[in-house]
């Protein structure tokens, strides 16, 4: 274990360094400048201005001087914001980010668990087609227009939450929340109904239910079990995706969260911010898919992680 | 056992729930009736609220500020917080003509028209410490200093302040900027060259003063956030921490005309979409809402609907050279033909609907005025009209020149809806117009277009301008032979010429200036057809009747809400 440890976490640092190799590369290849006013610059006055900024320099010194801060855990000056570190932005706008997103995660995995298992246990039933609707529905409606629609009828219409901007404490999240959730609750529904009811054809079903066990022993204790593992496979991306925030969903509530900026930063050139948001979102995702595959051997053991003695 | 049962029910609850949730979608279509009820519904609770008159206006930006550095800031959101806050020698009225401000009067003006002489009125920065012509000399040549990184600085300063061109092109020290702090009150500014419009450069964000023992103590964190700034104007800036998407603006108690400031608090949030701006408006909570696509047709008929016209004017660019080869553009014929050729007047009021005008001109109407307060948009009266027929003549001769009877030329324009929707309705109009033309669009993103525009790798481009200073000029050195933005290859001499005169021998002859202007223009739009004037933006929003006096800016700082109040908002 300790040895299948280390191997991958040498392996993920690896991973690490090529994506920030990758996206330095085609970041630089990404047409403009991150010099707002470029186009009204003369040469020698915007030479002085990417002076001042190391962009003066060849691209390999640039890199390799990034690489350099990067190792000191350095991701330098927005450009955007004049004053403003990076490291300084991550931290301020996750924030709300990962409350939305964890929120939007338990909410949906939760609910499409249950709504994946209802289908299963009662299959070909109105319960089952019921949620498969409600499956449809959070797959093909894109989460802005639901967002939108929670937006008016709760907040604008029926007054019940806030209809916008980050500032009454918790209830400014539930709309949020509740849009990002529809995503993960269909997912989830639709892998736990699936595999649910392959499980529960096997032959070890069969054999629980020989020996007399109920129901419910063998909806949770042995199908729901090994149900659970495609899930987690998906979760994890899943999860980065959702932590690491929303574009649609941030702008929709005004929410000063991570994901707006990362878009903002592409359309502006902002090259130390593209730099920062990617490599966060990478070493989160690269981290989510290690902890899943540690999570693979606790919920099923004949997934081993190694090829160890047990 | 139980457990079963509770799953059972919460189930049960939840299909319910959603069920519900689905069946409200469906009454959408039939609630029109009941929504005007709902309305006067939320129109009698906010009486109940708004029981005495506070002065706090909600409002919406719809960007981020990126620095509150007055020599840093290069766009809208921050020029537009800073003639709020700070205070140079001049501002812009309330009829948008630059009068002093912390200029007490006139300046006195050399013979030869390069020495300015500013007296400071007394006048205090929110910490109390008195505002100082060294305050104005340190802060010119902070954003002259090559350690600063300013973009504005060299850019504004340049041709304009003795010096400014040399030390941006790094032949001299930043210290030999031509301003100087005779006294404490006294400010000498000493220019390159007459300029006529340069008491209007004063109220720009750029030549605000900067407390120099203040920035040297902050150090690195100089207008990091609202704290480590100091405010010299009508208002003071709060709780913004350099990246959020909230601030406010809060009544400076040290500003030397704050009796005229009746606001006490301005609350800003940062709303990008316009779905959720218009729904805070609805709600009451802000006062003010920008329109834009289709909720500007949706609020068509609303009261409460404004407009206001921006002075940024969009045209056809025509670039007569493309990879070393002459283009068909560069044939006066086809230029005018193209010009000519499509209705305007249905493309602002149709197609983008949005508050935009059609343009008949370079310089856009309600920019600048003269002694007399006349537009100088009158001056050369309507140009570049859509008249098929002309268009039609002048284009069969120019294929004739060409030799040709078909062309095929590319359309280079943005890739908003918008800019889509236009683009589609001028390839219509053109090719309906113009027979034997083919038009194909290319659309990309605003930087891989300024990137084809540098590369002048393009025929015909939809551009935009709107003005760094209050004079015709920065409308018309655009298109200078070999200047900077004149990625088109336009070159006539005549018009050289005219920009020479205009801030040399004309310099000090306002009327005759004036005259040389229009004609310049004329030669540009009429004449040469270098450039095909297609619509001024405009702007719609929705504001709250009971805000009154703010005042709309044509360059700078976009509002000013120093004459700003609110009156009858519990009648309403």
């Amino acid at each position: 274990m300790a040895k299948y440890i280390t191997r991958r976490v040498f392996y993920m640092f690896i991973t690490f360094f090529l994506i920030a190799t990758a996206t330095f590369f085609l970041m630089k290849a990404l047409p403009g400048s991150p010099i707002s006013s470029a186009s009204k610059l003369s040469p020698s006055q915007l030479a002085v201005v990417e002076a001042k900024y190391g962009l003066d320099q060849p691209i390999p010194v640039q890199y390799a001087k990034y690489m350099l801060n990067l190792a000191q855990g350095d991701l330098g000056n927005s450009f955007q914001f004049k004053n403003a570190s990076v490291t300084d932005l991550i931290i301020d706008r996750l924030g709300p980010s990962m409350l939305l997103g964890t929120q939007g995660l338990v909410l949906g995995v939760a609910l499409g668990i249950l709504l994946g298992m209802i289908a299963a246990l009662r299959q070909n039933t109105v319960w089952d087609y019921g949620s498969t609707f409600v499956a449809i529905i959070g797959i093909s409606i894109p989460s802005f227009v639901f967002a939108t629609f929670l937006q008016y009828w709760l907040a604008v219409k029926w007054e019940l939450f806030p209809v916008a901007l980050w500032k009454d404490g918790w209830m400014s999240s539930v709309l949020p929340s509740i849009a990002l959730a529809m995503g993960p609750l269909a997912t989830a529904s639709r892998f736990i109904r699936t595999e649910m009811i392959e499980v529960l054809s096997s032959d070890y079903i069969t054999l629980a239910k020989s020996k007399g066990a109920t129901g419910f022993e063998i909806a949770f204790k042995h199908a729901f079990r090994n149900a659970l593992i495609p899930l987690v496979t998906v979760l994890g991306p899943l999860a980065a995706g959702l932590l690491t925030g929303s574009l649609v969903i941030e702008q929709i509530f005004a929410i000063p969260g991570i994901g707006e900026q990362f878009v903002k930063s592409i359309m502006s050139n902002d090259f130390s911010i593209i730099m920062g948001t990617t490599l966060f979102f990478s070493a989160f995702l690269i981290v989510v898919i290690f902890l899943v595959d540690v999570l693979y051997g606790i919920i099923d053991p004949r997934i081993r992680l190694s090829g160890g003695k047990d | 056992m139980k457990n079963s049962k509770l799953v059972w029910l919460l189930s049960l609850m939840l299909v319910v729930a959603l069920f519900l949730a689905a069946c409200g979608g469906d009454d959408k279509g039939e609630k029109t009736t009941t929504d005007t009820d709902e309305k006067e519904g939320t129109t009698t609770e906010e009486e109940e609220v708004a029981v005495d008159e506070e002065q706090v206006l909600n409002l919406i930006m719809t960007a981020e500020i990126p620095t509150m550095d007055s020599a840093l800031v290069t766009d809208a959101v921050g020029f537009d917080l800073l003639n709020n806050v700070n205070e140079g020698l001049y501002r812009l009225s309330q009829e948008n003509i630059a009068v002093p401000a912390l200029s007490d009067g006139e300046p006195t003006v050399s013979e030869d028209g390069l020495v300015y002489t500013f007296t400071l009125r007394d006048s205090n920065w929110s910490d109390g410490t008195p505002v100082t012509a060294n305050d104005f000399e340190y802060a010119w040549k902070r954003a002259m200093n090559p350690d600063t990184a300013s973009e504005y600085g060299p850019y504004m300063m340049s041709g304009v302040i003795k010096n400014a061109t040399a030390i941006s092109e790094g032949e001299m020290e930043y210290t030999e900027l031509g301003v100087k702090a005779v006294d404490e009150k006294t400010l000498e500014v000493t220019l390159e060259k007459p300029i006529p419009y340069f008491l209007s450069l004063m109220s720009f964000g750029t030549f605000l003063p900067q407390k120099e023992e203040f920035v040297t103590a902050q150090g690195e964190n100089y207008a990091k956030n609202s704290e480590s700034l100091l405010y010299n104007g009508p208002f003071t800036l709060a709780n913004w921490d350099g990246t959020g998407l909230s601030w406010q603006l809060l009544k400076n108690e040290q500003y030397w005309d704050k009796e005229t400031v009746k606001l006490t608090e301005i609350n800003y949030d940062v709303v990008k979409e316009t779905a959720t701006a218009v729904n805070l408006y609805t709600n009451g909570e802000k006062d003010r809402a920008g329109l834009s696509g289709e909720y500007a047709m949706q609020y068509a008929a609303d009261p409460e609907l404004a407009k206001e016209s921006e002075t940024s004017v969009f045209y056809f660019k025509y670039n007569q050279e493309r990879g070393g080869e002459k283009t068909p553009l560069a044939n006066v014929n086809i230029r005018e033909a193209i010009t000519k050729a499509f209705n305007k007047e249905d493309l602002a009021s149709v197609v983008l609907a949005n508050g935009s005008v059609a343009a008949y001109s370079f310089i856009p109407k309600d920019f600048v005025f003269d002694e007399d307060g006349n537009d100088f948009r009158d001056v050369n009266g309507d140009m570049a009209v859509f008249n098929a027929d002309e268009a039609k003549t002048a284009w069969e001769k120019g294929l004739a020149e060409l030799g040709v009877t078909e062309l095929k030329l590319e359309i280079l324009g943005g890739d908003t809806e918008l800019s889509k929707k236009m683009d589609e309705y001028l390839k219509s109009q053109l090719e309906t117009n113009l027979p034997g033309l083919t038009i194909t669009l290319k659309e990309v993103p605003f930087n891989v277009r300024l990137d084809l525009d540098t590369n002048q790798d393009y025929d015909i481009q939809v551009a935009g301008w709107g003005p760094d200073y209050q004079d015709p000029f920065t409308f018309l050195s655009l298109w200078e032979t070999d200047g900077g933005n004149n990625q088109m290859s336009y070159s006539n001499p005549e018009y050289d010429q005219l920009l020479q005169d205009i801030n040399g021998s004309l310099a000090q002859d306002i009327p005759a200036r004036w005259e040389a202007m229009a004609k310049a223009e004329k030669i540009i739009v009429d004449q040469d057809f270098a450039v095909g004037p297609i619509y001024q933006r405009g702007l719609m929003f929705l504001q709250k009747p009971y805000v009154k006096g703010i005042v709309a800016h044509p360059f700078g700082g976009d509002y000013s809400y120093k004459w700003a109040y609110v009156e009858g908002k519990e009648a309403n």
